[in-house]
């Protein structure tokens, strides 16, 4: 209760600030929940973009025989961080529901390595915010995914209760 | 029946006994909410939702392959996922059971549908696509 409560002040700290700040953010919602059962972990921003990453976990595992991270971890660390993506381009906390996330699996991950998803908001208007990302275990370059979204921007009395 | 991988049961996931009148050759695949699957606080996060649209996928192809006397021989790859968020998860048991639309030789496209307490209120919905591989044998 007292984390929930923590959590709905600084929900209402960041929506008033001009200065979103994603790492403070990331860290108060990565030891909680889905991101803290995950591990997630903030690795760094800028102006459009974050970078969130997920350690290989054995618990984690999708594939018994290979050892690959299931998807579903990846699916989490997309949606988390192509949200967060869209706070960063607008500077601000806006509260956010995903509308619609589309994930092509490029390759599997290689088993051990740390996911490293890189999130960026291309353009957002009144009320949606279209988002774009890549994870990979080490290399941007050699994705293990491409993720296509878009998020609905809404009200805060709407964002606490049922959509 | 179908076995959850580890990431599944961590995220206690577990396949139910009963089938979906919608889709009744299809096993049904449940979730508590709990800690570990909780987005903003109260609601489930839509990560979890999507691995349990996926993890039923699977087990929904998995399924008819194996009338189909193939799935020992098989391996699936995902190749893509969809997914829509039509409500928000609330704090209680969610339900996701799939439909095989195609299944060919090399891929395979299967819908699944997400709920909860109300079955005709969808909370979210996928496509996948999977790639049907032939199972490497292991070598002596």
């Amino acid at each position: 209760m007292a984390k929930d409560q923590e959590h709905a002040a600084l929900v209402s700290r960041m929506m008033q600030d001009d200065s979103f700040d994603p790492q403070r953010w990331a860290k108060m919602i990565n030891f909680r929940g889905h991101s803290g059962f995950l591990d997630m972990r903030y690795i760094a921003h800028g102006d459009d973009w974050i970078e969130l990453a997920v350690p290989w976990r054995e618990d984690l595992v999708g594939d018994p025989e290979t050892g690959v991270m299931a998807s579903g971890p990846i699916i989490s660390l997309l949606d988390n961080a192509t949200s967060m993506s869209a706070s960063a381009r607008l500077k601000r906390f806006r509260p956010q529901v995903t509308l619609d996330l589309r994930i092509d699996y490029v390759r599997a991950a290689v088993p051990g390595r740390t996911i490293v998803a890189r999130a960026e908001c291309y353009q957002t208007t009144r009320s949606m915010a279209f988002v774009r990302g890549i994870a990979h275990d080490g290399d941007l370059t050699d994705p293990v995914a491409h993720a296509a979204g878009i998020f609905m921007l809404v009200e805060a009395p709407q964002f606490m209760k049922a959509k | 029946m179908v076995a959850l991988p580890p990431y599944a049961r961590a995220m206690g996931m577990f396949v139910v006994e009963a089938h979906d009148s919608a889709a009744p050759a299809s096993p049904v695949v449940a979730m508590d909410f709990s800690e570990c699957n909780t987005g903003r606080p109260g609601f489930l996060h839509g990560g979890a939702i999507g691995g349990l649209l996926e993890m039923a996928g699977f087990a929904t192809l998995h399924a008819h392959l194996e009338r189909e006397g193939i799935d020992a021989q098989v391996r699936l790859k995902p190749v893509n996922i969809s997914i829509e968020y039509l409500r928000s998860g609330l704090p209680e048991r969610i339900f996701a059971c799939g439909e095989v639309v195609r299944a060919g030789r090399r891929v395979a496209n299967v819908r699944v549908e997400a709920w909860q307490a109300d079955r005709s209120k969808s909370v979210a919905s996928c496509w996948m696509n999977f790639l049907i591989a032939p199972k490497k044998v292991a070598a002596e």
